[in-house]
C-alpha cells in the first residue's frame, strides 16, 4: 500500500497538484484507520488529506479512478469482460472469469440496447454496470497495447448505442407531462440517466485500460491539467467549458486580492486635522501623527483585442478579466478587430455581469471591413487615427492577439506613437513564445515598440498580469 | 508510523491518558449526524471520522448555504459538546481572536494598591497580580483551548481574515496551544475537534491547508437533497421533495449567477407547505421562484428556460 501510495502522489505531483511531505504522512496515516476494502472511505481519505483546493478534484479523481480501478472486487460482469482482452494482465483478478457462462459477447445488439434501457427506467446501478460491460465488448474495440486515453472508444461505445432512441424511449416510459415545467423535468431527468451511463461507460473502458497497460502509463494518458493551466488557444470544448466556469471565481478572487492590497499600501501624508484632535487626549501634545489614507492613482485603461477565429477565446476571457476588476481602474475602453475596428465600451455599461457583454460583442460590433482575416495594420492604424488623442500619460493600452497577420502590411510605426503618448504598451500573445515570429506572425516588429510582450496561454498567466497591472 | 496520531498529540499536550476516539466507524459518524437532524454523505462522514482519529482541523469548503457551518453544529451536537464559534472577518486581529488583558481591571487594581504604602516590594507583587488570568478576557481561541468541558471549535468563513492574521490561528491548529508573553503556553486539555470553513473568496495560506484535512461540500445529490428536505421541512409529503429537489437541479444546470443553495431550497420547500402545494406547475414555480433566486436576471432566464418563456405571475 505504502509503495502504491508513493506512486499515487507522484502522479498528483505530475498532474501539478503539490502535495507536501507532511501530506503524504497524513495519508499514510488515514490508510492506517480506514478500511481499505471500501474504496469510497480511500477515496474521501486520500482526498481530504492530498488536495486542498476544490479546484484539483477533478484532477485526483482522474488520476485515482486509474490507479485504484481494480481495487474493488468486481462484479461478476466484469470478469467475463476482462477476460475476453486476451491476455490482459489483471484479468485474473476477478472472482472466476468466466464463471456466469453466457455473457460477454454472446448477447446481441437489441439485447444490450434492451438490457440498458431496463437498467435506466428502473435506475438499476448492477444492471446498467453489466449493460456497460456488455456494450463495451462489443463496440468499442478495444486494441490492447495502444496507449490511448480511451475517449475514443467511449464515442465508438456511445454511438452504438443510439443515445437519440434510447432517449425517446425513457422520455416515454417516464410519461407525458402537461405542464412546460414538467416537460422541462422529465427533459432533465433522462439527461441525468443518460449522463450515468455515459459515466459507467467510461469507468468500464477506464479498467480495462488498466487491465491492459497498468496504472502508471494509463494514468499519463489520461492526466488532465488543472483549469488555470490549460492552454486557452488549444482547449477542447470541454476544457473551454471548465474554463468559463473557472473564470468567475478567479475573477472575483483577483478583485478581492486587489481591493485589499490598495487599502494596505503605505499611508499617506499627514493628516493635520485628525493629529491636531487626536492631541487634545494628551493635553495637547501631538503624541501620535495620524495619516491620510492613501489614495494611488487608478491607471485607466485601453483594451484593444483581436477577436477573430483563432484568437476569440483569449479575447474574451481577457476582456471578462479585466472588467471583472474595473473597480481597480479610473475608466476601462475596450476596443475589438478582425481587420475592422469597433469600440464595444458601452457594451460593458450598465451591466452587472461582464460574461453577458463578452457574449453580446460577437452580435454586435462591427468589426470586418474588409475579408474577415486577422489584418493588425489596418486595424492599429483605425484605432490610432479615430483614438490617439484620447491617450495621455496615465493610459495603458493592452493589445491582444497572436499578431499572425495573413502578411498584411505591419505598421508598426502606429504602435510606436502609441507608446510615445500612453504610459505603457503591453502586448499579450496567447500563443507559446516558442511559436512567435514563425509563419505569419509578425510579433516583433510590434514588439519592439512594445513596454512588453507578454506569453499569456493560460488563466493563470493572465489572472498574473492583469493582477500586475492594477 | 505505528504510533497513533491521538497518542501523539496527547503525550504532546501532557494529558494524562488518551481520550478514546470519539466514532468507531464513518457510519456511526452518519448515524449519530443523522440523529441531529444532519443529512452527510460518505464524503462528510469519513473526513469527520478522520479528523477525529488523526487529531487534526477540517478545513471545509464549498457554495454559500450548503451546510458547511451546519455540520460543525451538528457535530457539536452529536458528540455532545460545546459550540465555540469565532466569527472572521476583516480586521480580525489577536485581541478578538485569542485573548485580551482587561486593562480597566487591571487599573482598578492598581488604583486600589494605591491607597497602601507603596513600595518596590509591593508593586513587584501587583505586577505579578495583575497579569494573572483573572485580569484576562478569553476570546474564542483560548476559550475553546483552556475549556475544561469538551467544545468543538468553529472558525468560521476563515477566508475572510488578512494573510498576515492566519498565522495566528497556526499555533492552535497544529498544536492545539496558544503562547501568551506575560504566562507561557497554554495547552489544551483535551483533543478538539476543529472545524474551519471558507467560501473559497481568496487563496488560503498553503501553512493552513497544510495542517488542515480538506473537505469540499458541494451541492447535494438529488437523492440526498430529497431526504434533506424530508428531515428538515416538516409536513413535506415525499412526492413534493422529490419535485422540489427537480427543480432544484434543474436550476443549478442553468448558468446562473447565483445558483439556489440548500437553505433556500429550504426556504422553499417550507413556503410551498405553508401555501398548502401539493405539487408544483407553471403557476406556483413563476409566482415563487424570487425564493429561489436572487438576482432579477436569473430569474428571468429561469422563467424563459424551465417555464417556457411565460411572464411571471
Amino acid at each position: 500500500m505504502l509503495s502504491l501510495l508513493a506512486d499515487f502522489i507522484g502522479e498528483l505531483r505530475a498532474a501539478g497538484i503539490p502535495v507536501s511531505m507532511s501530506e503524504h504522512v497524513d495519508a499514510a496515516r488515514a490508510c492506517e484507520v480506514i478500511d481499505l476494502a471500501d474504496r469510497g472511505s480511500l477515496r474521501t481519505a486520500l482526498a481530504a488529506t492530498l488536495v486542498k483546493d476544490g479546484g484539483h478534484l477533478p484532477a485526483f479523481d482522474a488520476a485515482f479512478e486509474v490507479f485504484f480501478a481494480l481495487r474493488e472486487p468486481p462484479a461478476p460482469a466484469e470478469g467475463e469482460a476482462g477476460a475476453e482482452l486476451s491476455g490482459a494482465p489483471g484479468a485474473g483478478e476477478g472472482p472466476g472469469p468466466g464463471a456466469g457462462a453466457g455473457g460477454g459477447g454472446a448477447l446481441s445488439a437489441a439485447e444490450i440496447a434492451e438490457m440498458i434501457f431496463r437498467a435506466l427506467r428502473d435506475r438499476d446501478a448492477g444492471a446498467l454496470r453489466q449493460g456497460a460491460g456488455e456494450a463495451v465488448s462489443r463496440y468499442a474495440g478495444l486494441e490492447p497495447g495502444r496507449p490511448v486515453g480511451g475517449t475514443y472508444y467511449l464515442y465508438r461505445t456511445l454511438r452504438s448505442l443510439e443515445l437519440e432512441a434510447l432517449a425517446e424511449r425513457l422520455r416515454e416510459s417516464l410519461g407525458a407531462e402537461g405542464t412546460a415545467l414538467g416537460a422541462r423535468l422529465a427533459e432533465d431527468e433522462v439527461a441525468a440517466r443518460l449522463d450515468g451511463l455515459r459515466r459507467e461507460v467510461e469507468r468500464v473502458i477506464r479498467e480495462r485500460l488498466v487491465a491492459d497497460r497498468g496504472s502508471a502509463a494509463l494514468a499519463k494518458s489520461v492526466r488532465k491539467p488543472l483549469p488555470e493551466d490549460v492552454e486557452v488557444m488549444h482547449a477542447t470544448r470541454e476544457e473551454m467549458a471548465q474554463l468559463e466556469r473557472a473564470l468567475r471565481p478567479l475573477s472575483r478572487k483577483l478583485a478581492v486580492r486587489l481591493a485589499r492590497r490598495r487599502r494596505r499600501r503605505k499611508r499617506g501624508p499627514v493628516d493635520l486635522r485628525h493629529t491636531v484632535r487626536r492631541s487634545l487626549s494628551t493635553g495637547g501634545v501631538p503624541l501620535e501623527l495620524r495619516f491620510k489614507p492613501p489614495r494611488p492613482a487608478k491607471p485607466e485603461i485601453f483594451v484593444v483585442a483581436d477577436v477573430s477565429g483563432s484568437v476569440a477565446s483569449f479575447a474574451r476571457f481577457t476582456l471578462h478579466l479585466v472588467h471583472a476588476i474595473s473597480s481597480q481602474f479610473s475608466k476601462v475602453r475596450s476596443f475589438v478587430f478582425v481587420d475592422g475596428l469597433d469600440e464595444v465600451t458601452h457594451l460593458f455599461e450598465g451591466v452587472e455581469d461582464p460574461a453577458e457583454a463578452v457574449a453580446r460583442i460577437n452580435a454586435e460590433a462591427d468589426v470586418i471591413a474588409f475579408d474577415g482575416h486577422s489584418d493588425y495594420g489596418r486595424a492599429l492604424s483605425a484605432f490610432h487615427e479615430r483614438y490617439a488623442r484620447d491617450l495621455t500619460t496615465r493610459s495603458t493600452v493592452l493589445i491582444l492577439g497572436d499578431g499572425r497577420n495573413n502578411y498584411h502590411e505591419t505598421h508598426a510605426e502606429v504602435v510606436a506613437d502609441l507608446r510615445r503618448r500612453a504610459k505603457a504598451v503591453y502586448w499579450l500573445n496567447p500563443e507559446p513564445a516558442a511559436y512567435w515570429n514563425s509563419g505569419d506572425s509578425v510579433i516583433a516588429h510590434y514588439g519592439a515598440h512594445c513596454d512588453r510582450v507578454v506569453e499569456c496561454r493560460t488563466l493563470r498567466q493572465l489572472e498574473a498580469f492583469v493582477g500586475e497591472l492594477a | 508510523m505505528s504510533l497513533d496520531p491521538r497518542a501523539e498529540v496527547a503525550e504532546r499536550l501532557g494529558l494524562a491518558e488518551v481520550p478514546p476516539p470519539r466514532f468507531a466507524s464513518p457510519d456511526e459518524v452518519r448515524e449519530r449526524l443523522a440523529k441531529s437532524d444532519y443529512l452527510s454523505d460518505a464524503a462528510i462522514a469519513s473526513t469527520t471520522f478522520l479528523a477525529d482519529r488523526l487529531a487534526k482541523p477540517v478545513l471545509v469548503e464549498g457554495p454559500a448555504g450548503t451546510g458547511k457551518t451546519a455540520l460543525a453544529k451538528a457535530v457539536a451536537e452529536a458528540v455532545g459538546a460545546r459550540l465555540v464559534r469565532l466569527q472572521c472577518y476583516e480586521g480580525l486581529d489577536e485581541s478578538k481572536a485569542l485573548y485580551e488583558w482587561n486593562y480597566r481591571k487591571q487599573l482598578l487594581r492598581i488604583q486600589a494598591g494605591r491607597t497602601e504604602s507603596g513600595g518596590a516590594e509591593e508593586w513587584r507583587a501587583l505586577e505579578e497580580d495583575i497579569f494573572a488570568e483573572e485580569f484576562m478576557l478569553t476570546r474564542p481561541l483560548l476559550e475553546a483551548i483552556t475549556a475544561e468541558d469538551p467544545v468543538v471549535l468553529l472558525i468560521d468563513e476563515v477566508d475572510r481574515v488578512e494573510l498576515e492574521t492566519e498565522a495566528l490561528l497556526l499555533e492552535v491548529l497544529s498544536e492545539y496551544q496558544v503562547s501568551i508573553p506575560e504566562l507561557g503556553t497554554v495547552r489544551a486539555r483535551q483533543i478538539p475537534m476543529v472545524f474551519l470553513t471558507s467560501n473559497n473568496t481568496r487563496e488560503l495560506s498553503e501553512a493552513l491547508k497544510r495542517r488542515c484535512l480538506y473537505l469540499y461540500v458541494g451541492y447535494p445529490s438529488i437523492e440526498r437533497e430529497r431526504d434533506i428536505i424530508l428531515a428538515r421541512v416538516p409536513g413535506v409529503s415525499g412526492a413534493l421533495a422529490t419535485r422540489i429537489a427537480q427543480v432544484v437541479r434543474s436550476l443549478r444546470e442553468l448558468d446562473l449567477k447565483k445558483a439556489p443553495s440548500v437553505s433556500e431550497t429550504l426556504d422553499w420547500a417550507r413556503t410551498l407547505v405553508v401555501l398548502g402545494r401539493e405539487e408544483i406547475g407553471d403557476e406556483e414555480a413563476a409566482a415563487t421562484l424570487h425564493i429561489l433566486l436572487k438576482y432579477q436576471s436569473d430569474i428571468e432566464r429561469a422563467t424563459k428556460e424551465l417555464l417556457g418563456g411565460r411572464a411571471r405571475a
